[in-house]
């Protein structure tokens, strides 16, 4: 079976090395443990615990919002020291509960729900909402929500999405390595909810390790197989994704259920085995720590709320000084002002970088290479279509397909004269979008 | 740890292929073509590159500063296009033609357009055909071992017989770099290779053109008919180094191939047809003029589902 690819995409220095041998290592936070109520797509959720109120490891202290929103949960035992506004990865302030550690990690009783397989399928959706379940690879979409398409017998694939295209990061590949059985696991609960649909675990070659445990396990499951992708960047991106495992093309408008695909990332997937087996609420994640300026890079397993600064220290601290960090990986993730930020249900990486390599150059004139065009995923023309957002032509823009962008960054990555197109059209976007929703 | 870190939009990395190295890269495949002009032409040949680069990049520099713009002579394009206006012309050309061609490329094709990315011509070729119009019986007369002789296709196009493998090799007469076919292809190959030119331009152009004399050639299907033609005159040069100048060519995939394809056919068209037995540079300025056109019709479509699947 050929690897599965799609046109366009780039090939950056992966970086993986830095931290790919290094074994998950649980750390557990030290001071206090913020908690923002909107770590995910949809209504923030709404605090039920109040100031001063202790709270066990495991409690719920927000409730979701209606239908596309997610509960939060405390991850250690301790006391609601605050409920305000507090510094967000993307530098706004969000409403945040706030609870002191008392280092004791005293746990609520999970609930015993039994073995899967006698569950409804109703009952395994109420778990994954009930669980406060997201998107881990970073959009943070709640999985309910994926998970309870119209018509769940048009499912025809359920993607587990191990692709993990961006460099630097280890995570997942971490996860495939050491609790495969997890992922597997987890899958075939999803699979559960879908009866006439088929698990494909997709991954990128450069895991050939993880191919071959995945399809070592998978070996008795009629109804899962592992299908490699061709190493490049941005193979893991949804429509990319589905593209490469299925064969079938879903655009910006569709849905990945309109083509009959779900799609969910390694991590989520491990999220719902725990919370069906296990009875445990999204608490921890698998954050890769690492970058040039980290002196051990490492991946760690973190409870959510935990702040960043404890996570460099634990990485043994920076050995030069970082020009930059950045949350998640260095495609699409998010430059952080300071470290004093909380983890989230979608944070994936910190990655400490020595050079600024955005600022060290400065943009020039388009010459029309021609390279944007070659490496987009979407296939538009993006030095055009960031003309056009540049010049705020609303019109231009969606003419030419602006909003097909997925952001991947490709274009701006690959720029000779170091234009910043995949913001400019990723700021069109988002005034396009909002003004929709007027 | 107080002050606060640099923040930009993702993404947070960038590739190392930048508007400079990439002309440099440009310049550097054309050393082995402009050295074998030197070689070849002598000490005439020498001193119109030199003043040709000379020029076109003191023209950019005392420009930009009289209209405070940016200086941009260190992204290298002025010398690109210095030392390819000096490969389009005669060895003889006097040192005055030489200057008045680059000035013009730069500052009239150029930068009244806006400078580097803005010009809808390739400046080189633009500032060729004026000197061409301008100065013809200078700018054909071609003079080889100190003897003024015909151009090998100006030799076919009178049925006379050519010596292709001095073709191929370059020991003909012509324009200082234009000669030398296999030093021209040596160099695409090259940035091929690096990736900095891609081949739909140079090979949609050479298949079409190499089509059109089969039919229209009355020669037939004679590979030492095609061999002279592919050889001779500025094919080579203006296939692999300017027509696929990314500025002057369309930036769709798809237009490229369509823009090729004019290039072969409009240039066998001047070839065989027109007054001269050249045909590739007017080939060339004439196509610039079309590209915004074959970009509008070539857009790609987003990816996605077809028309009929979404329906269905």
């Amino acid at each position: 079976m050929g690897l599965g690819t799609f046109k366009g995409g780039i090939h950056p220095n992966d970086g993986k090395n830095l931290s790919k041998d290094k074994p998950i290592k649980e750390i557990l936070p030290k001071g206090e443990l913020v908690y923002p109520l909107s770590q995910h797509i949809g209504a923030p959720a709404v605090p039920i615990v109040e100031k001063g109120q202790r709270v066990l490891e495991g409690q719920k202290i927000a409730e979701a919002q209606g239908f596309v929103s997610a509960p939060i949960y405390a991850t250690v035992s301790g006391t609601v020291k605050a409920i305000e506004p507090r510094r967000g990865v993307v530098g706004n302030k969000i409403m945040s509960i706030v609870v002191e550690n008392d280092g004791l990690y005293e746990t609520v009783q999970y609930p015993d729900h039994g073995p899967y397989e006698k569950l409804s399928k109703d009952e395994i959706r109420q778990i994954i909402q009930e669980a406060g379940i997201v998107g881990m690879g970073g959009a943070g979409f709640p999985t309910h929500v994926k998970l309870s398409p119209k018509e769940p017998e048009k499912i025809d694939f359920v993607i587990a999405n191990c692709a993990e295209c961006e460099p630097y990061l280890t995570s997942d590949y971490r996860r495939m390595l050491e609790e495969p059985e997890k992922l597997v696991e987890g899958l075939k609960i999803i699979l559960r909810l879908f009866d006439n649909a088929k698990g494909i675990l997709a991954v990128e070659d450069n895991k050939r390790d993880c191919i071959e445990i995945l399809e070592k396990l998978t070996q008795n499951e009629e109804r899962i197989t592992v299908k490699a992708l061709k190493t490049k960047y941005p193979q893991g991106a949804e429509r990319q994704l589905i593209y490469a495992s299925t064969g079938r093309k879903i655009n910006s408008k569709m849905l990945p259920a309109d083509a009959g695909c779900v799609v969910n990332n390694v991590d989520t997937i491990v999220a719902v085995y725990h919370a069906v087996v296990e009875g445990k609420p999204l608490m921890n994640r698998i954050v890769t720590v690492t970058g040039n300026a980290i002196k051990n890079p490492r991946n760690f397993i973190v409870r959510v709320g935990t702040n960043y600064a404890e996570l460099i220290e634990e990485a043994g601290g920076f050995k030069k000084e970082p020009a930059k960090i950045v949350s998640g990986g260095p495609m699409m993730g998010f430059a952080i002002f300071e470290l004093d930020l909380p983890v989230t249900k979608t944070s994936s990486a910190l990655l400490c970088m020595t050079k600024d390599e955005v600022a060290q150059y400065e943009p020039t004139n388009c010459i029309n290479c021609g390279k944007c065009v070659d490496v987009c995923p979407g296939r538009i023309v993006p030095s055009r279509v960031a003309d056009y957002a540049e010049h705020h032509d609303t019109e231009k823009f969606q003419k030419a397909n602006g909003m097909e962008c997925c952001e991947c960054g490709c274009c701006s990555f690959i720029c000779p004269a170091k234009r910043p197109l995949t913001q400019s059209i990723k700021s069109m976007r988002k005034m396009v979008l909002a003004s929709r929703k007027k | 740890m107080s002050e606060l870190k640099h923040v930009s939009s993702s993404p947070h990395i960038r590739s190392k292929i930048t508007t400079s190295n990439i002309m440099l890269l440009v310049i550097f495949a054309l050393m082995p073509a402009t050295l074998f002009g030197v070689w070849n032409f002598g000490i005439s040949a020498l001193m119109n590159i030199v003043v040709c680069v000379g020029v076109s990049v003191g023209a950019e520099f005392i420009y930009e500063k009289l209209m405070h713009k940016k200086v941009t002579v260190n992204d290298y394009s002025a010398a690109l296009t210095g030392l390819l206006l000096a490969l389009n012309l005669p060895p003889n050309a006097t040192w005055w033609m030489s200057a008045i061609g680059s000035l013009f490329a730069i500052i009239v094709v150029k930068q009244l357009f806006g400078g580097l990315g803005q010009n809808f011509m390739n400046p080189a070729l633009a500032a060729r055909c004026f000197l061409l119009i301008a100065f013809t019986g200078r700018m054909t007369d071609f003079t080889y071992d100190g003897v003024s002789t015909a151009t090998p296709l100006a030799l076919l196009k009178n049925g006379e017989s050519v010596n292709i493998l001095d073709m191929v090799i370059g020991k003909t007469a012509g324009t200082i770099g234009e000669t030398s076919a296999v030093l021209l292809l040596a160099g695409a190959a090259v940035l091929i290779v690096l990736g900095v030119i891609d081949l739909r331009i140079p090979a949609s152009y050479i298949i079409s053109f190499v089509v059109f004399i089969v039919i229209f050639g009355g020669h037939g299907f004679d590979l030492n008919y095609i061999v002279a033609h592919l050889s001779g005159g500025g094919l080579m040069l203006g296939a692999f180094f300017m027509a696929t100048d990314y500025v002057t060519s369309p930036i769709t995939s798809k237009g490229q191939i369509v823009y090729g394809i004019l290039l072969g056919i409009l240039t066998g068209i001047f070839r065989l047809f027109g007054g001269s037995a050249e045909g590739v540079s007017y080939a060339i300025i004439f196509c610039n003029l079309l590209v915004p056109l074959i970009e509008r019709v070539t857009m790609p479509k987003p990816f996605g589902p077809e028309e009929k699947e979404v329906q269905a």
